[in-house]
């Protein structure tokens, strides 16, 4: 029999994931990632001489189920054509029997690696981008399900697209019969728990909603408000909710607010949509009420001062020099 | 006195020379031809097959069963109990022999756990136990030996990193013994199908040590092909062989779920 070294063995491995293009128009460059149901690639497409990520399902997981949800994913981001939405170039099956579709190849950072060392406006700015998307997404019927840092990219012009949408769930309205069923079913993934009989938990812990962790089958968009406030506290603090105590972290009172309103364990109490939370975010940005946070008298005043600080200021020195130019005028 | 010693005293047994071959059976001699009525190639077979009345269908299965799980088997005991290499010969022999005897695989469920952790366990078991009794079960008398590479398997083990753990050797032996009988099964298919070629291209791209893998172009030149026809060839065989392999394990897991397990710790991806 055949003696294979533990470098053969390691290499056999990697080679039976390789997905096999052979028939395609494309020419595999590299691997990039693993993501839910498969694994990431960068592709060459040799006509149009671009590249691509190609997602491909695992080589143990060619059922027609699978096929069918990663076909969904694709038709999902087909129907999405926002710029804060990767596009979607090509789907279908490859020789080895494993499904395929071909996106958009972003050059960027997952907003965890670009989070660190950027300004508060730029943070906040950040996460209104995500915002857009999913607003725009979710007036179309589509759930995300799976929002996080690491499905957040920022690419190399400073687009902010929000990938993988390999959790998402489709309202049932927004739907032909047929598409209906594949559509509601939800989709595995690499961090996701499965829990009980009456739903499927999918999701990641830190950012999914608590009633995506219960597992709850009535899930709407109100889901991914959640993980959008637990992506700002995230960014506000560079950690997942709940990974340090509240009180070690030093927000500014209305961002806390806007987190906990955002996160709040019922989904009636949270923000409606993605664009009334960026509203407030934007407030805050604009040194403006926020609809999140009832301030103080001196709080009102220390953000009126602030917003009008060179306008008060001049207006002080003003008086200043006029009650100054009334006790030492000149007789 | 440490239990390896106390193993080492009585568990020391004449190896016959003639039950040390020096290679494998090739597939089709493990397996049998299913055209001449012997033991048929069918998903799940083995693992069920192993636990049938029939003898002679036992036997074909156990030996199957032994393919894939000697070297783990044999390196798991050498390196957790610090035995001898003839008493961990013995041991593995004998440990298969019980195996072919029924008396492990009757108590294993397929419901309840893998069958790679099964025989481990049984191992354990099986090793704790002639400990314990201090004595060495002459089982099988009359039975023949398993043709067991175990001077095959001792040169492997002595590149073995003392930092790693016996039952992480176990799992890497298997996932090593399902890739080398996948490569004899894509031998036999290419040999049928007037492939060899495709092999041999695969062969010296995949199997071999080298590093860096020689380049398409040098392999072209090496067996007087185009690039071309040297990237389709590898294609071909590298896309056989991930049939070979997963045919291969299917025959080994008794269940969908257990398999698709198995598949995800063999190609190293994190289990969902």
């Amino acid at each position: 029999m055949t003696q294979l070294s533990d470098k053969v063995v390691a290499r056999l491995q990697a080679e039976m994931q390789v997905p096999d293009l052979t028939g395609t128009r494309y020419r595999l460059v590299r691997y990039l990632a693993r993501g839910g149901m498969g694994s990431v690639w960068l592709v060459e497409d040799t006509v149009l001489q671009r590249r691509l990520a190609l997602k491909v399902l695992d080589l143990i997981a060619p059922t027609d189920d699978l096929a069918a949800r990663l076909l969904q994913e694709g038709r999902i981001l087909a129907r999405l054509e926002h710029p804060g939405i990767v596009p979607m170039h090509d789907a279908g099956t490859l020789l080895d029997g494993r499904a395929f579709y071909c996106m958009k190849y972003v050059e960027g950072q997952t907003l965890t690696q670009h989070t660190p060392n950027k300004s508060l406006p730029d943070k906040l700015r950040v996460v209104e981008r995500i915002a857009e998307p999913l607003d725009f997404a979710h007036a179309r019927g589509f759930i995300h399900r799976d929002l996080k840092p690491d499905n957040v990219m920022i690419g190399a012009f400073g687009e902010v697209l929000v990938m993988d949408w390999g959790l998402a769930k489709v309202s049932a309205s927004n739907l032909k019969p047929a598409e209906d069923e594949i559509a509601t079913v939800v989709l595995p993934t690499q961090n996701s728990l499965r829990v009980t009989g009456t739903g499927i938990v999918l999701g990641t812990p830190g950012y999914m909603s608590p009633e995506q962790a219960r597992g709850d089958i009535a899930v709407d968009h109100r889901s991914d408000i959640f993980s959008l406030g637990a992506i700002l506290w995230f960014m506000l603090t560079g950690s997942a909710p709940g990974e340090l105590p509240v009180a070690a972290c030093s927000v500014p009172r209305p961002l806390r607010a806007i987190c906990e309103k955002a996160m709040a364990a019922d989904p009636r109490a949270r923000y409606q949509s993605a664009q009334e939370m960026t509203a407030d975010i934007a407030n805050y940005r604009n040194e403006e009420p926020v609809s999140a946070y009832s301030e103080s008298l001196l709080e009102r005043a220390g953000r009126v001062f602030a917003r009008h600080r060179t306008a008060i200021v001049l207006v002080a020195v003003y008086l200043l020099m006029r009650v100054l130019f009334i006790l030492f005028e000149p007789r | 006195m440490p239990f390896a010693t106390v193993l080492g005293q009585n568990l020391r047994c004449s190896l016959s020379p003639v039950s040390l071959r020096t290679t494998l059976p090739t597939t089709s001699q493990l397996f049998g031809n299913s055209q001449d009525g012997s033991f048929p190639l069918t998903r799940h077979s083995v693992v069920l097959a192993a636990q049938s009345h029939d003898p002679a269908e036992r036997s074909r299965a156990i030996e199957a069963i032994a393919a894939a799980y000697w070297k783990p088997v044999y390196k798991y005991v050498r390196m957790k109990w610090s035995i001898e290499r003839e008493d961990a010969a013995d041991f593995t022999q004998d440990f298969f022999t019980r195996l072919l005897e029924k008396e492990f695989l009757d108590a294993y469920d397929l419901r309840k756990g893998r069958l790679r952790t099964f025989l481990r366990t049984c191992a354990d078991r099986l090793f704790m136990n002639q400990a314990r009794n201090s004595k060495r079960l002459k089982r099988g008398a009359g039975s023949p030996h398993l043709p067991l590479d175990f001077e095959e398997a001792e040169q492997e083990l002595a590149t073995v990193s003392r930092c790693e753990s016996p039952e992480d050797r176990f799992d890497k032996e298997w996932v090593r013994s399902l890739f080398a009988l996948g490569v004899q099964r894509l031998r036999v298919s290419c040999e049928n199908g007037g492939k060899m070629v495709q092999f041999r291209l695969f062969e010296r791209c995949d199997l071999e040590d080298a590093d860096p893998t020689p380049s398409y172009s040098q392999l072209a030149d090496e067996f007087g092909l185009a690039v071309t026809d040297v990237t389709n060839y590898l294609a071909f065989a590298r896309r056989e062989f991930r049939r070979c392999i997963l045919d291969q394990l299917r025959e080994m897991t008794p269940t969908e779920e257990e398999f698709r397990c198995e598949a995800q710790a063999l190609l190293g991806v994190p289990v969902r």
